[in-house]
């Protein structure tokens, strides 16, 4: 599905950040201790990760969603802290508000984005999709709210609020700041990014299933009980190939959902003829109505992009936590213990299967008409 | 990467949408389990392979069309989208033909093949004995030598199609001293109506008779029925067992066509009993039809999204294989998330039909659930067909993640 640049810049960022000691940093970031977690966010830039959701005109060399997709699969692999999914959906916002062209919204994005591209910022959003809180605030350069039909810069937040996953620190933007945009812009750029989000959190989502699913299948081939190692059980094998064949079909739903975001907002990848539009919805057994010919391959979202992501946030929001369960499951005691390095995965799964979009609200999505 | 179609692929697509708008029977065949619609799914067969549709990938010579396997996967959601019969040559062309193509000879994919398009020769597969299901290589049919081939003797069970079809092929042991199971067992095919073999037609949950036992006694079989070299039976079958439960055997073509009118179904019943979450709440029907409607629809969506995973996979899988690769234990995977979602794509539309979902096809009723049902019916055996789902899991476990062998 990926092609082979696609995969070796997948595989690059992997192993950068698998010698980047990310659980030292994720422990220091949820004491509210930045300076470690900034730094793999530097090495991310250096990779070239941080540029990918930014247009040209910025210093960027985006949007490119299937390399940052591959990318944030890598993050949520190696549980890298901080928010990556709300810098690239903020990223897309200001883009979008700079070419539907107000003079501050245009300043704003010459002032954040190339600053973004190199790894100079880390920036966070609150917007309605999304919850009333702005992840990493406290972190962050900068912290963007949407209202409605307003883009603010907020002066700053209120208190952290923890979160399941301490890693994750949650706060309130302060009202006021400085007024970016208004106007119906606003509400259809922040809908576009909130897909964006839900993008990139299903990224992180199939990062962290894959590791769950990674580390248990080596811990329970070491661990010994009844005088054989217990990964020879069925018991432990099924659970975790069920956990394993969840996460094999979420990737290319996240894929998909990443060609569909490349036509842009409110983009539907299928324009061009799609058999997804081409076939009628119509009555059970019955032939479908000759749609405009050649096109994308087989069925399509029927919904564009907003459906698309939203399926793949489902299968990966679900898979990378059925291999949370399945991994403090067959972990044991040890699973369940703050001071053992599973947790930081086991903890990040359960919190971004809800982060920009519950699975209920992505089903609906899935089906809306 | 790529999800846009080439020129070509773009053209057969709409040659094949074309050819089946034109073809498509306007009612639906009775079933393919009865002798009658059997009759009638042989005579469509006839009809694919007038047109070279009946097996698109295979070379012209043989009656295909020399498709590539994204082609053959765009015929197939065209298929299933149009609503076309299901394929009773199938145990055939996707599990026999791939073997034949592999490990069979010039001479018998000249011979066999072509009435195999047609329709005019249906196989049936001999694989599970009595004593023999999922530990297949325990098998104790024997192939015994004699002059100018071999005698068969033993039963073999589950062998879907066998009630109404002309041959089978299956594994018997030809070596009782090899030193392992899975060694000394030879490939054969044989005649159902041949000297010394007895079918006894087997009725599957709803009484229809999708398979048979066999009982074989002596049956003779010419060497130019061996298929590879006697002896390499197990490795030729497991070719064989790959495609079975990988891409093949199911095209994605049929679920996605099935979640389609799942979610045209759900979208009725729920325009109808204006039972949508928030209406079903507002209407007073209390809050309780709000929450049972809100469920049902996460399970419709889950089924449109399984749909779309499945096709997305095998598209990969279709490209990695166009690439040279192979899909290997991966058709493990597939098997598994497959069968799943075709019985849980069911289930759901059955519940949304409610009490009428208890209907049987052969009801009358006009709420009756009608192919649903019959779909029901088929997608139970999904998870025990072609390598139980608990044999899957294991190969998943031990080739795609490392795990230690066990006892079983």
């Amino acid at each position: 599905m990926l092609d082979q640049a696609q995969t070796d810049f997948g595989r690059t960022v992997d192993r950068m950040l698998g010698g980047a000691g990310t659980p030292h940093a994720v422990r220091a970031w949820a004491r509210g201790e930045h300076a470690a977690g900034r730094a793999v966010w530097g090495r991310l830039a250096d990779a070239g990760v941080m540029s990918l959701a930014v247009p040209e005109a910025y210093e960027g060399v985006g949007p490119l969603p299937v390399e940052l997709g591959v990318a944030y699969v890598a993050a949520g692999r190696h549980a890298v802290p901080g928010p990556l999914a709300e810098t690239a959906a903020a990223t897309v916002l200001l883009a979008a508000l700079a070419e539907s062209g107000t003079a501050r919204s245009g300043q704003a994005a010459k002032d954040w984005l190339p600053r973004i591209a190199d790894g100079r910022a880390l920036v966070t959003l609150a917007a309605a999709d999304g919850g009333p809180y702005a992840l990493d605030a406290d972190a962050a350069d900068a912290v963007f709210a949407v209202a409605g039909e307003e883009l603010w810069l907020a002066p700053g937040h209120g208190p952290v609020q923890p979160s399941f996953d301490p890693a994750r620190r949650l706060a309130r933007p302060l009202p006021g700041g400085e007024l970016l945009a208004r106007g119906p812009a606003v509400a259809a750029a922040a809908a576009h990014a909130a897909d964006w989000a839900a993008f990139a959190t299903a990224a992180l989502s199939l990062g962290t299933g894959l590791a769950l699913v990674e580390r248990t299948a080596a811990y329970v081939t070491q661990r010994t009980q009844f005088g054989r190692p217990i990964g020879s059980f069925q018991a432990v094998k099924h659970r975790l190939a069920d956990a394993l064949i969840g996460l094999e079909f979420a990737r290319p739903l996240l894929y998909g959902a990443a060609v569909a975001l490349t036509s842009g907002p409110g983009g539907d990848a299928h324009a061009s003829g799609p058999a997804g539009t081409a076939h009628a919805s119509g009555p059970a057994g019955t032939a479908h109505a000759s749609g405009p010919g050649g096109g994308a391959l087989a069925s399509g979202p029927e919904g564009g992009a907003r459906a698309a992501v939203a399926a793949a946030k489902v299968a990966t929001g679900e898979a990378a936590y059925t291999a949370a369960r399945t991994a403090l499951q067959l972990h044991g005691a040890l699973g369940y213990t703050d001071e053992y390095d599973l947790s930081l995965w086991i903890r990040k799964a359960r919190a971004l299967r809800s982060a920009w979009g519950s699975p209920s609200v992505c089903r609906a999505r899935v089906l809306a008409p | 990467m790529d999800l846009d179609l080439t020129e070509p692929q773009s053209a057969f697509r709409a040659e094949a949408r074309r050819w089946l708008a034109a073809h498509t029977p306007a009612v639906p065949l009775p079933s393919l389990e009865t002798a009658e619609g059997f009759a009638a799914h042989r005579a469509w067969e006839r009809t694919l392979a007038a047109d070279r549709w009946s097996a698109v990938t295979w070379p012209e010579e043989y009656g295909g069309r020399g498709a590539s396997v994204i082609e053959w996967l765009l015929f197939e959601e065209e298929y299933y989208a149009a609503g076309a019969p299901g394929r009773v040559s199938q145990n055939g062309i996707s599990l026999l033909a791939p073997t034949l193509f592999e490990h069979g000879s010039a001479e018998q994919r000249a011979r066999i093949l072509p009435p195999m398009a047609r329709g005019e020769t249906i196989w049936a597969q001999a694989w599970s004995e009595p004593e023999s299901g999922s530990d297949l290589a325990s098998l104790r049919s024997t192939a015994r030598r004699t002059d100018g081939g071999w005698r068969l003797s033993g039963q073999k069970t589950w062998s879907s199609r066998a009630a109404f079809a002309d041959r089978a092929f299956g594994l018997f042991r030809s070596d009782p001293e090899a030193g392992a199971p899975h060694r000394g067992l030879t490939y054969l095919m044989f005649a159902l109506d041949a000297p010394g073999v007895t079918v006894r037609p087997i009725g599957r949950l709803d009484g229809k008779p999708a398979f048979a036992e066999l009982f074989l006694d002596e049956v003779f079989v010419p060497d130019e029925d061996v298929i590879g070299e006697p002896g390499q039976g197990w490795r030729i079958a497991m070719s064989t067992a790959g495609n079975e439960r990988g891409l093949t055997l199911r095209s994605p073509g049929r679920f996605t066509a099935a979640a389609r009118r799942l979610a045209a179904l759900w979208r009725e019943r729920a325009g109808e009993a204006g039972s949508d979450a928030g209406a079903g709440a507002r209407s007073g029907a209390g809050a309780g039809a709000g929450v049972e409607a809100a469920a049902l629809r996460d399970r419709v969506a889950d089924a449109v999204i399984g749909a779309r995973a499945y096709e997305l996979f095998a598209y990969a899988g279709a490209s990695r294989l166009a690439a040279g690769g192979s899909l290997g234990a991966e058709s493990s995977l597939n098997k598994v998330f497959w069968s799943e979602l075709d019985i849980a794509l069911h289930e759901t539309a059955l519940d949304l039909l409610g009490p009428h979902g208890e209907l049987s096809d052969a009801a009358e009723d006009p709420d009756a659930p009608g192919p649903w049902s019959d779909g029901y019916t088929f997608a139970l055996a999904g998870p025990i067909y072609a390598g139980t789902n608990e044999i899957q899991r294991d190969i998943v476990a031990e080739r795609l993640l490392g795990l230690p062998k066990g006892r079983r």
